[in-house]
This record gives C-alpha cells, structure tokens and sequence, in this order.
C-alpha cells in the first residue's frame, strides 16, 4: 500500500516498522512532527522529555534495556544532548538506537544553520541521510539494523526539505519481537576511566570496520550516465542535482558518513570533472580532498543557505563552459515591489502586553527561544538578546555582574516550556550567586511555537494521558526565591506596577506572566471597537503592533474580524476611544 | 495534464497547508509522482507562506522554482504579487480578493500597493480573482475560503471531482467537513 508521507511521517513509520518500543524527543522544527505522528501506533511508547539531553539519556536507557529506541530533536537539540551522545557512541547499544538530527539551513525557523554532518565524524558514528520520504522510511529501518550489526548510535540527518516535503511512500509490516535481553555487562556501559580506554579501542575499530561496510552498502550508489563530469550528492541535494542534471553520473551518498574511499577513487575515475554538491558545510569536500581526489565544491557554491536545482545548473553549467539556465518566468522588475510580511505575534498573543510594558519601563530584556522571540521586531522591538533555550537568564545574570549601569534594569524573559527545557538550571545560579534581578516567566501553558505541544506543567503527555503537574511557582520558591508573583498579564495596570516594583527590589524576583495562548483560547466572537468619535488618532495603540490594527484611510482602524477582544489596546488607549470586547454595540 | 507545478501562497493561519494536502491527494489518486514542499514554525506566526505542489510521471525536487510554475493559488492579493516571477509566461492566477496587511504597512512605513489584480490581468493572461472570504462566510465559516479556492482550482485543473470530494473527506476534520464541502461546491462554480 502506497501513501504520500512527509519526511517526518515517514521515519515515524519506519521506526514503527522496525520495531520501535521508545521513542523521545523534545519538540523542535522541522523535528516535532517525528513523535506527534509516532503516537498512532500504540506499539510504541512515546514521550516528551524536558530538553534534548533527558530524551536522549531516556532513549538510551531504553536500548541498554533491550528495546529499540530513539530519539528524535532539532539540529541545535543535538547540542544540548551532545553529552550522553558522545559516550554512547562509546559504551554503544543493546537494542538498536537513532538519534534523529533535523537541520534546517536556510535558518526558516531556527537561530542558527550548523551542519549536524560534522557530530557524526566528531563522536564517530555512521550518518544516513535521506532523499526523500520513501527513504526517509527505508533510511530509518536501516539504521536500527545498522545500529545493532555495529553496536554504535545512529545518527539520521535530514534537513527542513526533507522533514516537510511530502512524497510516495510503500508501507510494510511491523517487524515483532526485536527486543533483546537485558544482561547486566559494566565494563561496556559504566564509563569509568579503566572501562572507557577499553570502549575507545572498541570505537576505532568499529569506525575501521564501518568504513569498510560503506563500501557494499547499498545507502551508496553509482549512477553512471553522461561521463563528462560526475557528481558527488545526497540528501535533498540529489533531487536538484536530478532535476538540474538528469542526464549526469552521480555518485549518491545515503550514508554521509563514514565515506566509501575505494567507491569515490572508482568514480573519480570514470567521470571528467568531479565535483560535490552539500549543503551548509564542504564535509564530503574536505573528506575527499583528504583522500587526494581532486573535486569542486564550496569554489561555486555558497556555505550558507539552501542550494535548489537552478543554482546547483548555473554554477556547474558556468565552470563547465555550458550554457546559463534561462530565466523564463513572468517579468515583474516594472511592478510595484511587495513589502515585507515578517512573522507576528497573533492577536490576542499575551506576550504582547508583557513586551508593552518591558518597552514602556525602558528595560534591558535578555530574551529566549519561541513565539516571545517576536518580541524583538517593530513595533515593539523590546528584546535586547536571543542565544539559545534557556539563555536569557544566564546572560541576564552576566549582564547584572557585568556592567553596573545594566544592573538596576536588565531582565530575563523565558517561556513555560523553554523554562523547563533548561532555564532552571539558570534560576539556581541566580538564587545561589545572589542576584537581584528579575525573571519573568511568560507561562502560556503550552509550547506555542512548534505547535502546541504538552509539558510538564500541562498535565498531559505526549500519549495524552493525564499527569501530575510540575507547579512554575512552587517550584521557584522551593529553590529559594523569596518574590514570587503570578499575575495575567492582560490586568496592563496591574501588571506594569508588578514589574515595576519586582525590578526596584534589591533581591532576586520572578513573576510568573501566567495567560494562555491565543491560539488554545476558544474564541469569544466579542471584539473591541474604535469610536471615531473619541479617537484622537494619537496612535498610540498602533504601538503594541496587534494585526486587527491599522491605519485606513489618515485613521486608525480595527480589524473586528480578527480581534479576540483581549482588551489589552483598550487599556492603553488614553482617551477611552476603544470600547471593550462586548461593549461595542451602544 | 501530465505535469503541473503549483504553488499555494498566503499568509500563515490561512490554511494554505491543508489546502496542499488536499491537491496531493489528489494527485496521487489519479496516479501521478507527486511531492508537496512546505515550511512551518516561525513563519507560520502571519509571515508570508508559500507551499509547493508538483505532480508529474516522476518528480525529483520538491520545490518549484522562479518561472516554473503552472498555477499560483494565492489566498491573499499581495501574496500573489509577491510570488508572482515564480509563474511560467502561460501560467494562470487564481486570487483570492482578501486583503491582510503586513506589520511595515500597518505602521505606516510601506505602501500596500493599489490595484494588485488590475496589475496581475496586465501580466497574465488567465487570472481568476475570487471573493473567496465572502463565499466561504455566507457558507457559514470565513476560515472555509482556503477550501473555496480549492474548489475554483480544482474546477481548472480537471481531476475528477469525487476525488476532490473523498480527499476533503480524508484530511478535514469531521465537524468542519460540512462547511467545507459546502465552501468547495461554490468554489468550484466560480
């Protein structure tokens, strides 16, 4: 049976079909939609974990028990469980174990573009990386055959074209009774100093040994057509360099690392011209200019950003003397050029009101990982740093110690479920290091910008049974916080006289912005609305940047049919010029 | 029709995605390749999105690029301006009359260019411009004019209509699917 999968539901189905048992991960774009689909199949028990590092020590356990298992995060999630990853490639596995890297270059929804090729040579273990859905499936199932033939973690790398592109997919049958017997072996996986030499010499010759299997592997395979020039490919990019090229040789890599030597000499040989075409970092280029071949790569083709099959034909078409690609498309240079439509907080998103009065207070606002990273964008413009989860409050402590002028007034700012994925930490070096700054936690009781996912605070898992609730406030005070403040930030009066006192305090305090997203909200059908009568168009709700309002015709404008009637521009306008959701009809 | 490149534009939170979905489908019913691209998270937050749907014997990349499309289904009048080189010189234009302003113009500090439809009828030859937002609210839901447009493509397209109908039926939520075929049906006699 055929179905059209994305990337995503594609390895959800392949680790269903390899006989998953656990699988864990922290949601993260393009990876979230990996577990969300993975619930379908009640064979597999399937969670969220906190952060990255607790998923992967939680798929790892899970495979040291016997069960095939994995783990599944963002490019820069890796970072994050790059702990355990590191001497799990030593200690290796029981039950096969994949570790699901999605990268995004191009940057359409993260903070940075690392090319996540490079863990694999790093903590040596095998890469595979698909084209496609269908491989995307086949990919996954071979990486759990591949894991427990060379008892290593395998990484499977795609990219945001991958993850989100949907294609034709061949659906199988589960494979049963996978699970291997737990049997209690300390030198393989209790890491002490004696015990990890012993696994090092264990990792070398399994990577000598995996580069020999990359040599049969059918993830590799020649493609010999037009022997002018040949072309070194995988991932996405050998579905542009097809589309650009159908006619060329092509040497497609499916395992990315470690690379067949024997099978790149056999190419190189064959083909005129070589050259390699990679996303993001030249990784196959310097491997194979390491080899002594002779290839082009990162010469005509940018390290940043996406590549796409007009680029990959112009850039190889130029340095082989061939003609251009033309353009073909409608001409548009003599039409009015179109502004710019950036990303925006919805209307009724709470975090507005909290960014209006951080603006308003004029204070130094260490910013964090979600839909509140918005906040940094006009009108608003009230986040002064954005780093990675959880940094806001470390970098707001640094700033506090740092620089005596910003200590009076820098703040962190830090979501429900970026907080748990690791802001704690942060909180207790303020508490211990004596801070006195602020943090504020926009609880919104989701995670809003991957796409709503529970938490740890929801009361719901991944399988959406209920479960106890991990209390923010509680929490806070039990780590020794003595100001602890809850309060909706849509109470705009309240609320800034909270901030305001929280920041004069001479100790440490965090105020828990607590509100749900817009989004969960149902809507109310009520709406506010403007009277032209009052208005003295001061444009001072334009300020807080909501959609539902606009400037029309020399005035302001309300959007009714988008407002959910939040009131938060109600509060601010000085005249009393917007009448209240529901209030609208006198 | 062996081979079409199609490209849904819009504003996040319209539904361009869903309504990709549904055309894949229906694609692969009729036994055609097809892959459909899409990006979501940040974006999705109101910026411009754009998906892309390509049905051939077989296709390789996902992405349609400039010049290469056969139809733009745009869900908003600045969207298809924007989107607009990506269309091959005998493409066609379906356009949604619905009007979203971006944050820059909504301040004040760019222009939402006058006339977009009139400028899409100077450069195209077939363009279809649909009151999409005002059909889908007298079938009784606004959020149903993604589902209108699908109706006036698939109109063009020339699938048969049952597997419009069946593929609907597979991806709409079941309480939604009312107003939806309902919001297809008037689409598709536009």
């Amino acid at each position: 049976m055929k179905a059209l999968l994305t990337g995503n539901e594609a390895i959800a189905r392949g680790a269903y079909e390899a006989g998953v048992k656990v699988a864990v991960g922290y949601p993260g774009t393009p990876s979230t939609e990996i577990l969300e689909n993975i619930v379908q199949y009640k064979e597999i028990y399937a969670q969220w974990s906190p952060n990255e590092k607790v998923a992967f020590e939680v798929a790892a356990g899970a495979s040291i028990s016997g069960a095939r298992s994995l783990a599944t995060m963002k490019h820069v999630g890796v970072n994050v469980a790059a702990d355990p990853l590191f001497t799990f490639a030593y200690t290796g596995v029981n039950g096969g174990f994949v570790l699901v890297s999605a990268d995004d270059p191009g940057m359409h929804s993260s903070q940075n573009e690392q090319d996540n090729r490079r863990y694999g040579k790093f903590t040596k273990i095998p890469v595979l990386e698909p084209s496609d859905s269908q491989e995307a499936k086949d990919f996954t199932i071979a990486a759990f055959d591949l894991s427990e033939t060379f008892d290593t973690p395998v990484m499977l790398r795609t990219t945001t074209r991958i993850a989100h592109s949907q294609g034709m997919v061949e659906l199988e049958d589960s494979r049963l009774n996978v699970t291997k017997e737990y049997v209690k072996n300390a030198p393989k996986y209790v890491m002490i100093p004696a015990h990890g030499r012993q696994r090092h010499l264990v990792v070398e010759k399994r990577l000598a040994e995996l580069k020999t299997w990359a040599e049969s592997t059918k993830l590799n395979r020649m493609e010999i057509n037009d022997k002018k020039f040949g072309i070194i490919t995988g991932g996405i990019c050998y579905q542009y360099v097809k589309e650009a090229f159908p006619e060329a040789s092509i040497l497609k890599l499916g395992l990315s690392y470690p690379l067949p030597e024997e099978m790149i000499r056999k190419f190189a040989a064959q083909v005129g011209e070589l050259f390699v075409v990679e996303e993001l970092e030249p990784f196959w280029e310097e491997e194979i200019k390491i080899m002594g071949i002779k290839v082009k790569g990162k010469i005509i083709f940018p390290r940043t950003g996406e590549l796409s099959a007009r680029m990959i034909k112009g850039s190889i078409s130029q340095e082989l003397g061939l003609a251009q690609p033309e353009e073909g498309g409608i001409k548009t240079n003599d039409l009015p050029s179109s502004p710019p439509r950036p990303p925006v907080l919805c209307p009724g998103c709470p975090h507005r009101a909290v960014f209006h009065v951080l603006k308003k207070l004029k204070l130094t606002v260490a910013g964090d990982i979600g839909c509140y990273t918005l906040g940094c964008l006009p009108p608003l413009e009230a986040i002064d740093t954005t780093i990675c989860m959880g940094a806001s409050i470390g970098a707001a402590l640094g700033m506090e110690k740092g620089n005596p002028d910003l200590a009076d007034k820098v703040v962190a700012v830090i979501g429900d479920s970026t907080f748990f994925h690791s802001g704690i930490t942060g909180l207790v070096d303020m508490v211990y290091n004596k801070s006195r700054g602020t943090l504020l936690i926009l609880d919104n009781s989701t995670t809003a910008m991957t796409g709503h996912q529970d938490h740890p605070a929801t009361g719901k898992t991944l399988m959406a049974e209920p479960t106890g609730i991990v209390r923010i406030g509680e929490l806070a005070r039990a780590l020794g916080v003595k100001r602890v403040v809850e309060i909706d930030p849509f109470q705009l009066a309240e609320f800034e006289a909270v901030v305001k006192a929280e920041v004069a305090a001479p100790e440490l305090s965090v105020i828990i912005a607590k509100r749900p997203c817009a989004l969960l909200e149902k809507p109310t059908g009520l709406s506010a609305s403007i009277d032209k009568d009052k208005c003295i168009n001061c444009r001072q709700c334009m300020a807080i940047g909501c959609p539902a309002i606009a400037i029309r015709g020399g005035s302001v404008d309300l959007n009714e049919s988008i407002c959910t009637g939040c009131n938060l521009c109600v509060q601010i306008c000085k005249v009393k010029a917007i009448r209240k959701a529901g209030e609208n009809n006198a | 029709m062996r081979e079409k490149n199609i490209l849904l534009v819009g504003v996040g939170g319209q539904g361009a995605i869903l309504a990709s979905k549904v055309l894949a489908e229906v694609a692969l019913k009729s036994g055609l390749d097809v892959k459909m691209s899409e990006i979501h998270g940040m974006a999705q937050r109101g910026g411009s999105v754009v998906t892309h749907v390509k049905m051939s014997d077989k296709v390789h990349s996902p992405l349609v690029e400039k010049g290469e499309a056969d139809v733009i289904l745009a869900f908003e009048q600045l969207e298809a301006l924007r989107w607009l080189e990506y269309l091959k010189p005998q493409g066609e234009v379906i356009v949604s009359l619905q009007v979203m302003e971006p944050v820059p113009v909504i301040l004040g500090k760019a222009e939402y260019p006058q006339g977009i439809v009139d400028l899409l009828y100077s450069k195209v030859d077939r363009v279809t411009a649909v009151d999409a937002l005002a059909i889908a609210t007298e079938c009784g839901n606004a959020k149903a004019s993604n589902v209108v447009m699908m109706g006036v493509l698939a109109q063009k397209l020339g699938f048969p209509q049952e597997s419009w109908l069946a593929s609907l039926k597979e991806i709409v939520p079941e309480k939604l699917l009312a107003v939806n075929l309902k919001a297809f049906e008037k689409g598709y006699v536009v």
